[in-house]
């Protein structure tokens, strides 16, 4: 009998110099396959040697980006620690990066491991022998007792009662439906898959706001990914070196001097920045800057934050132009820096430059150079991520993969409850959902199903002749 | 013992009211000698409480049993007196038949079935005692022994007992230790099972009123007529011959007149009194429940059904009570249509010894006594329905042991009664329980159009289902397999004719062509109105139509659904040895270990629905078993 596909983060969840995730099951090579590259592009590991470490690196088989530089080795069934084909990918050891690694794989067919679950495997799959079972029956324990202890802690907190609350209200809609179905002559569905859609849409929208306290959680830890663009001269060094405190880029006055993408973990007040600066963004014949453009545009796509400088002593170009559309759809600020100087440019110029792009852009005036604004900027971001409120211990953030995982996954059943009822199926379709939507929140309150809806169905409803 | 006192027999069955029918007659058919026990044999398959067969849920049961070979499809179809199709207007997962039954008549039909069967013996007199000894460490049963000093000696013997161990039933002050309907109670099974070391409890449920259908007024109520169209219950009665006449039910409302004279007698309840002890089910609540439980609810339904066709009697749905006949006479009079009314059999409730299911295993066979199996009501179960497919399956598990054979077993994904019998030994119901379309995962699967794709097979290897019942099926299977095939293989052009087919059902034109198949996944197209345009198409039966639609139109879903069968599968067949020592499985919670010893589930996946059995705890026994198993395998 054939297990389906399961991958973790093999090490610990802290950040440590090497991290590695597993991936194993009949489709852990193809899986590997997906995200994995040999230093020429091409994919090897189907016709890998078995026990062999092989350079590469991991890239994101929805964007292409590429993630981390990494080793891999493919050890084919039964030779691996769970008896099955396995894949395993060492990368760098930082929390980020083997989360992203995790995520490509787990996008790329597998399934999240339940925690001891590749032990568990190893046992069925006769790998583990004897002398060490009873040591490793230690470790499970150990392993469910964290989980326990995890859990506790998270049932004590308020992305519990959150999740419950969503949870309650589908467990609702269930007894509804079922009401109605064991009872017909009493209860009526008539326009009910009409409200119900209207119901799933407000209860996407907790959970996206809950998804989004994930990203949030992580900016707060790990820092916000900003890139810092602009048309060269306009002081996108300056800003750097006033985020930074001391002299790291190159500052002259003549045009793209900044050749090399710098990044810096900075802070600003609270907020903490992974700050890339870039070379200015104009079309160039020089071949050194012309690697730099490339790279800026790789980074502006997977920037949390863009920070667009603006030389507020120098009218708007062309050049303006291209970078206002390369930046399109992202989260910006556009600093309006040498505000302390004679200004050309207005904030209504700037705003007309995005046109009607929705929401676009906030503009801060600053000087880079005494330093002026630098609160209000700070203020800013805050704003745009919903940082200050979240530091009030009274909010909600995900930090859990596991979680977000099933939150994700609710969002996706849910999603498919409103098409089904689209395309005019009736309450007993689109319940397998409802049900599948259920189950799933039910994996980060670690509650089972069966049991609560018949309560619901009688403490909500009367039932029965 | 003078041997002038003893009889033999295979199988004896107590009790012969759904559960004991079915068991008897599973037992006797499979030819082995059979003896049913009634406190009176004119009360054989009688219906004490509604007078219907079927409804949500319900409906999907007696169909599955009928697959299996049961008899009360069959029994209902003869004695019907209107048939409907619920939920017509949802989806084909949750239709349900439900007929309304001549009560008389089908207790007279069931009678007459036990009579005329080979190897049964209908035998009048109460079960005092269930003989039994130890061998090697074990219990079995060896015989029973009646009232009058008779003993009959059996391989096997089907406790089907219902409501009648200790019964006592309840009217306001009023108390009578008797069955239903006035019945003589069994009162001396319970202390010979206790002496077995079976653990009893007490279980509670109500009967409304039964009244004089000529003080009612008709006029003041909602007509519910039947369906035009009948379709059977039993798989093997042909629709045309079951054409007739039927009879009407009749809805009306309770209010708020009604609502404050409940309110006002509360304390004249006995249950509000406290004098009931039993636990009541939440599915059938009793006026006074609803009218306390759902306070805001301006008025609840009254469905007045006739008992059967040559009796003026007529039952009052929606409101049972046990409240005094007073009382019962002043609310009643309340609801319009009802002013008049003259109560021939009051309302009650009902008290009687039943079992917590745990203690048998999947097949209806106690864990601890080698031959005793139990179906039914004393199972902690309620409904004719629910009784009467327990009955078939402990009748045949009793005969498979006998014989010694491969018992017969059905799981969630096989059937509502796989849901049901899973649900009754591993759960713990604190209430008598009922099937209901939400107890099943896999509903989609578990259709009542094709209980019979599911189930006559198994019926047919355990030898109730004949061979030309078997030979039906297979033809069906062909059909429909043949025309989902031409289905998905005769495609029609974009041409003219087609788009203007398309357009005039509203449904968007072709780019290219498209199989008939694609055509019918549209919600707005059917197989019948693709008549149209299908031109080689032959006339097939009702059924073979009905499966082939709902195969292609919601196949999506099916296949999504099979693949959540085929985990829940994985789990089902990772087999607990029976040995287990739970004591020594180190890493369990204590709650977890308490359970499992309380339960010995059969399986992970059953033991992964006990409550208070985690996921983690299920991990620990998943390890500990492949350890287990490969020390026992070493030792060989």
């Amino acid at each position: 009998m054939k297990e389906d596909t399961i991958a973790a983060i093999a090490t610990g969840m802290t950040d440590s110099g090497i991290g590695i995730i597993r991936i194993s099951g009949e489709d852990a090579v193809a899986i590997g396959d997906r995200i994995f590259r040999s230093p020429s592009g091409k994919r090897i590991l189907k016709k890998a040697v078995s026990h062999m470490l092989y350079y590469g690196f991991v890239q994101d088989c929805e964007n292409g980006f590429i993630i981390d530089e990494v080793m891999a080795v493919v050890m084919r069934e039964p030779r691996s620690f769970t008896g099955e084909d396995t894949v395993e990918i060492q990368c760098h050891g930082g929390v980020l990066v083997m989360r992203k690694i995790l995520d490509a794989v787990l996008k790329s067919g597998a399934r999240l491991a339940e925690p001891g679950e590749f032990t568990k495997r190893a046992f069925i799959t006769g790998r583990l022998d004897l002398s060490s079972a009873e040591a490793v029956m230690d470790i499970i324990q150990s392993r469910n007792e964290y989980a326990l202890t995890a859990s506790v802690n998270q049932l004590r907190g308020l992305l519990s009662d959150e999740v419950r609350g969503i949870r309650s209200r589908v467990l609702y809609e269930m007894a509804y439906i079922e009401s109605a179905l064991d009872d017909p002559e009493n209860y009526s569905l008539e326009g009910y898959p009409e409200r119900l859609a209207e119901k799933m849409t407000l209860l996407e929208k907790r959970i996206k706001k809950l998804c989004d306290t994930f990203e949030s959680g992580r900016m707060m830890k790990e820092g916000i990914n900003t890139v810092i663009v602009g048309k060269p001269n306009v002081g996108k060094s300056s800003l750097m070196n006033c985020l930074v405190g001391e002299e790291r880029a190159i500052v002259t006055d003549v045009a793209g001097t900044t050749r090399d993408i710098l990044r810096e973990n900075v802070r600003l007040g609270d907020l903490s920045l992974n700050v890339t600066d870039t070379a200015g963004i104009r079309e160039t014949e020089d071949t050194v800057e012309k690697i730099g453009v490339e790279r800026t545009l790789k980074y502006v796509e997977g920037a949390d934050l863009i920070v667009y400088v603006v030389d507020a002593s120098s009218v708007l170009d062309e050049n303006d132009r291209e970078i206002v559309s390369i930046i399109k759809g992202k989260k910006k600020i556009v600093l309006l820096n040498k505000s302390d100087l004679e200004t050309k440019v207005t904030e209504e110029m700037i705003e007309e430059l995005f046109g009607d792009e929705e929401g676009a852009c906030t503009i801060v005036k600053i000087s880079a150079r005494d330093g002026s604004g630098m609160e209000k900027f700070e203020q800013t971001i805050k704003d745009m991520f919903s940082i200050g409120e979240m530091k009030s211990s009274n909010d909600i953030v995900v930090t859990n993969i596991r979680h977000i995982k099933a939150l994700e996954e609710t969002d996706s059943y849910l999603k498919m409850i409103k098409k089904s009822i689209e395309e005019g199926l009736t309450e007993d379709f689109f319940y397998i959902d409802l049900m599948a939507a259920y189950a799933s929140l039910g994996k980060i309150t670690g509650e089972k199903v069966e049991d609560d809806l018949v309560d619901e169905i009688f403490s909500k409803f009367c039932m029965g002749k | 013992m003078r041997d002038g006192f003893i009889e033999n027999a295979d199988v004896c069955v107590i009790g012969a009211g759904h559960a004991g029918c079915e068991a008897a007659l599973a037992c006797a058919r499979l030819g082995l000698e059979t003896v049913i026990f009634t406190v009176s044999v004119d009360s054989i398959a009688l219906m004490p409480c509604n007078p219907n067969i079927g409804g949500t849920s319900k409906g999907h049961l007696v169909r599955e049993l009928d697959a299996l070979g049961g008899e009360m499809g069959k029994n209902i179809d003869r004695t019907f007196i209107q048939s409907k199709m619920l939920n017509v207007s949802k989806g084909p997962a949750v239709h349900s038949l439900r007929a309304q039954a001549d009560k008389a008549d089908y207790s007279r039909a069931m009678r007459k079935v036990l009579e005329n069967q080979d190897h049964l013996t209908i035998k009048q007199g109460e079960v005092c005692e269930i003989l039994w000894e130890s061998v090697s460490g074990k219990k079995k049963v060896k015989g029973v022994r009646i009232f009058t000093g008779m003993v009959y000696m059996c391989k096997a013997v089907i406790l089907c007992t219902g409501t009648y161990l200790g019964a006592r039933c309840l009217c306001g002050e009023s108390i009578t230790y008797t069955g239903p309907n006035g019945l003589q109670a069994a009162t001396y099974l319970t202390d010979s099972l206790k002496e077995m070391g079976i653990e009893l409890r007490r279980f509670k449920t109500g009967t409304p009123a039964r009244m004089d259908g000529r003080s009612i007024d008709f006029s003041k109520m909602e007509e519910q007529p039947g369906d035009e169209k009948i379709v059977p219950f039993s798989f093997s009665t042909n629709p045309e011959d079951i054409r007739k006449e039927q009879v009407s039910c009749w809805l009306t409302y309770t209010n708020a007149k009604t609502h404050d004279i409940i309110r006002n007698n509360l304390d004249r309840s006995p249950i509000y009194a406290g004098i009931i002890e039993g636990t009541g089910p939440r599915y059938c609540p009793s006026i006074e429940d609803k009218v306390v439980k759902f306070a805001d609810k301006e008025r609840h339904q009254v469905f007045i059904e006739p008992e059967g066709l040559h009796t003026n009697e007529v039952y009052v749905g929606g409101m049972s009570s046990s409240l005094p006949e007073d009382v019962q006479l002043a609310m009643y009079r309340t609801v319009p249509g009802l002013e008049k009314c003259r109560i021939v059999r009051n309302a009650y409730a009902i008290e009687y010894d039943c079992i917590n299911g745990r203690q048998l295993d999947r097949t209806l066979e106690f864990k601890e006594i080698k031959g005793l199996f139990s179906a039914g009501q004393f199972n902690g179960s309620s409904g004719y329905e629910e009784a009467a497919c327990q009955g078939l399956v402990a009748g045949v598990n009793a005969a498979m042991s006998i014989l010694g054979k491969e018992p017969l077993t059905i799981d969630r994904s096989e059937g509502y009664i796989g849901v049901l019998i899973d649900d009754l030994v591993t759960k713990d119901n604190s209430e008598p329980y009922r099937m209901m379309t939400s107890r099943a995962e896999y509903r989609l699967l578990l259709r009542q159009d094709n209980a019979d794709l599911r189930l006559r097979e198994k019926g047919y290897e355990k030898g109730l289902v004949t061979e030309e019942e078997y030979r039906t099926l297979l033809e069906k299977e062909r059909l429909i397999r043949e025309e989902v095939s031409r289905l998905k293989n005769t495609f029609v052009g974009a041409n003219r004719e087609i788009q203007k087919f398309l357009e005039n059902h509203g449904s968007s034109s072709l780019k290219t062509a498209a199989s008939l198949a694609e055509l019918l996944c549209r919600p707005e197209l059917s197989y019948e109105i693709l008549g149209e345009v299908d031109k080689e198409r032959k006339p097939l039966p009702d059924p073979v139509l009905e499966q082939v639609e709902i195969e292609i139109k919601y196949e999506g879903y099916i296949v999504r659904q099979k693949r959540q069968v085929e985990q829940y599968k994985k789990m089902e067949r990772k087999l607990i040895p029976e040995d287990i020592d739970y004591d020594q499985v180190s890493s369990l919670r204590l709650e977890a270990r308490q359970k499992l010893k309380l339960f010995r589930p059969s399986s992970l996946g059953q033991a992964s629905r006990i409550s208070g059995v985690s996921p983690a705890d299920v991990s620990v026994l998943l390890v500990y078993m492949e350890r287990f198993g490969r020390q026992a395998g070493e030792r060989k």
